[in-house]
């Protein structure tokens, strides 16, 4: 029985680097060595703007593409470089994943019943309860299996699809769920009772779930964890509450300041323009004599400097 | 601001899209004003008739058509306009950034080409003393003019949204109409945008603005009043922080309870959004249309509300919100 | 199949059959299928007899009248069209099934993979597929319908391939793909059922296309008096009214008619081509 305070997943160096073009190649940096936990129970948010790799973080946990560098070990083991359909198809029975656009993430030609059906004929799950499992699943995510199976992926709404791809990815009792900006594309009306959802099943379950985001104030809302990325580096990390009480690099800061409250108008006499940002973070990591990450305080670590590329 | 002149009066404004399935009213009986150099927030669902609004202000075109109802914009009723007619207005006196406008920049374009073809769309000319001006506003959002000669592609999001505020605000038009200026893009440059909005209401560039977002906190940083939008109808209408710390309409209160704030974790408070979907505009019956949500729905719902004035230039339309008292629970 | 059930509630079904052009492409093909059908059932000669006097116009006994030799051009002209029908058909098979397996797999596969094949595509694409017909033509020990279409089909594949092959890639990265690797589907239903089946139309059309070209390529062949040596085709009743001179002689109804069929063929698959791209995309539909 694995105790809650060991990591289910460590991601250690991570680094995806995407080429483009044949005679003059150009490199693009998309994740540099990033390296976290995720923990049975808790949700890790890995927040970061657009470019900053928090999608291709998901895909290399999910493995649906390779790091060029770096491991990943999942209950201790080394899974990095398993191929094959059949060892992909053991990591599949424990992580699963939900995706920004409910609307692409089913196949228009078919019903939706068929995401549901794909899972029992892969996993080989028991077939002879199968309508009642899916039934259960459903329920559980507060939809009416009669209304819903028979239906086609347009006919349904985008929150309803979001809730269907949670129930499916919970009919293999999955330890980890990665939850890739799952409401960005949900009506604000919609979206609370989504999240809630996904945050009550976690919890009851003792799953570990990953959640990718943008919003700020979501992540400060659901997650136990945060993962701050800037353009491929992960520059902060530790329990939210301390990330966000007492941000320490100059990119959090900067975030932070950008998020519009209701409680309090920004400041405008101070001029904040997003280029000078990059600026700003290299003049810090250049600053810095300590090298990688430093431990502000419990459970909190900053990004001093950066840490070398690989190729 | 009291005495200020009225620089668009709207008045039971209708606007439909007529389509094969029957009429959609996506606009069904707005009726607001804008004083000079006020920048009027306008908040809702996707659906709720806020890009409407924005259509129908400058280009009616089929399917949406104008069903009754003014819309003055200094005077000149925008809805009896020729095409022509409203042309000569274009980019002068109204201007609007559309919504997707970062989607019409082809990336294989220089910005300078990019100009003056939108320039020309407007039925102007982008000449030599247009350009000269173009590059001494380039200050203003911080840009520097070697953009010119870049390539769509090579700037950011926010970067080209830049771009596109500078040219709908070339000639200091009286009315700047800002759609979803600030989704599509990363939180950094959102704030650079909602505030270069305001300065340029604050350098007397633009005369004043309607700042249409589904985000309420960001509309909130510079909004002086905010308009609720429900299914095509005005919910509430009041100043911003009237709206955003006492609102009175049972969906803006819902609205502003369901908004994730630092500070809120899920294990300590539950943060709800509103149970059900927006309604279909399309031959929508009479009666509240916020009612099938509403927690305080009475059988008078069933009629629809008629606007009441709560103090000055703070409307609403619900029968019930007196009996509400000023909890922000709803 | 459970695949062709979902394809045919797909509202691209509807707006396909409801579009003019492809009405008016499909009314006038059919009649020239069936024309190829019915026309050889109803005739009273056979294509290689001498059924009466040279020369001779259009008339109730010889409803396309005859040739110089005095066959009958109408025998000769359904029959003709019926392997030139055939043809097609072959011929558009072999070069759509080789085209999509070869795009589909380089596409969604990328990588090393995908520059095989395109470099094999690319070499054929190159070849100069006349010549190299001809060549083999001219050396195959005998030329009938069937093996002529092969050849065609096997040389026409190359522009089929790039184009479903840049369709593979764009959907593969769509999300229901991702969801698909997820859930360990194995890499053929992923290329049928997620990639293949969304862009069913687009094979379609394509096959129309290549229909087309390997009916256009075999009457250049048959031009070329590299026609079968048994049996007969459209190009091959042109290509003798040709050498016959048949128009100079005023023999129109040999020299014209076999043509006009051939090219209002040609034309009424262009329009359901055509109507069909609009049927598709939703951006050039007729409201």
């Amino acid at each position: 029985m694995r105790k809650n305070n060991e990591p289910i997943l460590e991601a250690k160096d991570l680094t995806k680097i995407y080429s483009s073009g044949i005679i003059n190649k150009e490199y693009t940096v998309a994740v540099n060595n990033a390296s976290f936990e995720l923990y049975p129970g808790k949700v890790t948010s890995l927040v970061g703007e657009s470019g900053s790799g928090k999608t291709t973080i998901g895909r290399l946990i999910l493995k649906l593409t390779e790091p060029n560098s770096g491991k990943i070990l999942f209950k201790e083991e080394d899974i990095t470089d398993i191929e094959g359909r059949s060892s992909k198809k053991d990591y599949y029975r424990q992580i699963q994943g939900v995706f920004q656009d409910p609307f692409s993430s089913f196949n228009p030609l078919f019903k939706i019943n068929r995401v549901f059906d794909m899972v029992f004929r892969e996993f080989e799950l028991e077939a002879e309860n199968k309508e009642e499992l899916i039934s259960q699943s459903l329920q559980e995510v507060n939809l009416n299996p009669e209304r819903i199976l028979d239906k086609y992926p347009h006919q349904l709404s985008g929150g309803q699809l979001q809730r269907l791809l949670i129930a499916r990815a919970l009919l293999l009792d999955v330890d980890i769920l990665v939850a890739d900006e799952i409401i960005s594309m949900l009506d604000a009306s919609t979206r609370m009772g989504v999240l809630n959802l996904l945050v009550d099943i976690c919890r009851d379950k003792g799953l570990a779930v990953l959640f990718i985001t943008h919003d700020l104030n979501l992540g400060y809302y659901l997650s136990d964890d945060t993962l701050i990325l800037h353009e491929g580096n992960l520059v902060e990390r530790g329990a939210t509450t301390k990330v966000y009480e007492n941000p320490r690099h100059p990119y959090t800061q900067m975030l932070f300041e950008s998020v519009p409250d209701i409680e309090e108008k920004w400041d405008r006499s101070e001029e904040f323009i997003p280029e000078q940002i990059t600026e700003v973070v290299e003049e810090f990591y250049q600053n810095n004599r300590e090298e990688g990450y430093k431990e502000v305080e419990e459970n909190h670590y900053v990004l001093m400097s950066l840490p070398d590329n690989i190729g | 601001m009291e005495d200020s002149e009225a620089v668009l009066e709207i008045s039971d404004l209708k606007t439909y899209y007529r389509v094969m399935k029957g009429d959609v009213k996506a606009v069904d009986g707005l009726n607001f004003t804008i004083k000079r150099r006020e920048i009027l927030g306008v908040v809702g669902e996707s659906g709720c008739g806020k890009s409407t609004l924005a259509y129908s202000l400058i280009s009616l075109d089929k399917p949406l058509q104008h069903i009754s109802g003014e819309a003055r914009l200094l005077g000149q009723d925008l809805m009896q306009l020729s095409k022509k007619e409203k042309r000569k207005l274009k980019l002068k006196n109204i201007s609007i950034i559309p919504q997707y406008a970062l989607d019409a920049f082809s990336p294989t374009k220089k910005i300078k080409t990019f100009i003056k073809d939108l320039v020309k769309q407007h039925g102007r000319r982008a000449d030599r003393d247009f350009m000269n001006k173009v590059k001494e506003r380039f200050q203003i959002v911080n840009l520097s003019t070697s953009v010119l000669n870049r390539y769509a592609m090579e700037l950011s999001g926010g970067m080209k949204q830049r771009v596109v505020m500078l040219i709908s605000s070339m000639l200091n038009p009286d009315l700047l109409i800002a759609d979803e200026i600030t989704s599509a893009l990363d939180v950094t440059s959102q704030r650079y945008v909602t505030t270069l909005l305001a300065d340029l209401r604050d350098e007397g560039i633009i005369g004043s603005a309607i700042f249409i977002s589904h985000d309420l906190a960001t509309l909130y940083q510079i909004a002086d009043r905010i308009l609720v939008m429900y299914a095509g109808r005005l919910a509430e209408l009041g100043g911003a922080d009237e709206i955003v710390h006492n609102p009175r309409h049972p969906y803006s209160r819902a609205l502003i309870s369901s908004l994730p704030r630092v500070g809120i974790q899920h294990k300590d408070r539950r943060l709800t959004g509103i149970k059900g979907t927006p309604p279909d505009l399309t031959d929508i019956e009479e009666g509240c249309r916020f009612r099938f949500r509403c927690q305080h729905r009475t059988s008078e719902c069933d009629a629809s509300p008629e606007m009441d004035q709560i103090q000055q230039r703070h409307y609403i339309r619900c029968w019930n919100y007196k009996s509400l008292g000023s909890d922000q629970n709803a | 199949m459970a695949v062709w059930q979902k394809i045919k509630n797909n509202e691209n079904i509807y707006y396909a059959l409801t579009n003019r052009k492809v009405q008016l492409g499909f009314s006038l093909f059919f009649l020239i299928f069936l024309l190829s059908i019915i026309g050889p059932m109803i005739t009273r000669y056979s294509y290689t007899e001498f059924a009466g006097p040279g020369n001779h116009p259009p008339s109730s006994d010889y409803w396309f009248g005859t040739t110089i030799q005095g066959r009958d051009v109408f025998t000769r002209t359904v029959f003709g069209l019926r392997s030139t029908i055939l043809v097609g058909f072959i011929g558009g098979v072999i070069a759509s099934f080789i085209g999509v397996i070869i795009g589909l797999v380089a596409g969604y596969k990328g990588g090393l993979v995908d520059e095989i094949l395109m470099m094999l595509t690319n070499v054929v694409l190159t070849f100069p597929t006349l010549a190299v017909l001809i060549i083999i033509a001219a050396y195959l020990p005998y030329r009938g319908i069937v093996n002529m279409a092969v050849l065609v089909g096997l040389t026409v594949w190359p522009w089929t391939a790039r184009a479903v092959r840049s369709q593979a890639m764009s959907l593969k990265s769509s999300g229901f793909v991702d969801l698909s690797r997820i859930s360990s589907n194995h890499i053929l239903r992923i290329l049928f059922e997620d990639i293949a089946a969304n862009m069913f139309s687009y094979i379609f059309m394509v096959f129309i296309l290549q229909f087309m070209g390997t009916i256009l390529a075999t009457v250049g062949l048959e031009f070329l008096g590299l026609g079968p040596t048994r049996g007969i085709s459209l190009g091959l009743i042109m290509q003798n009214a040709v050498n016959w001179n048949a128009l100079e002689l005023g023999m129109w109804w040999w020299g014209i008619i076999p043509g006009l069929l051939l090219t209002i063929m040609i034309v009424s698959l262009y329009f359901i081509n055509t109507g069909l791209d609009e049927a598709f995309n939703p951006k050039l539909r007729e409201f």
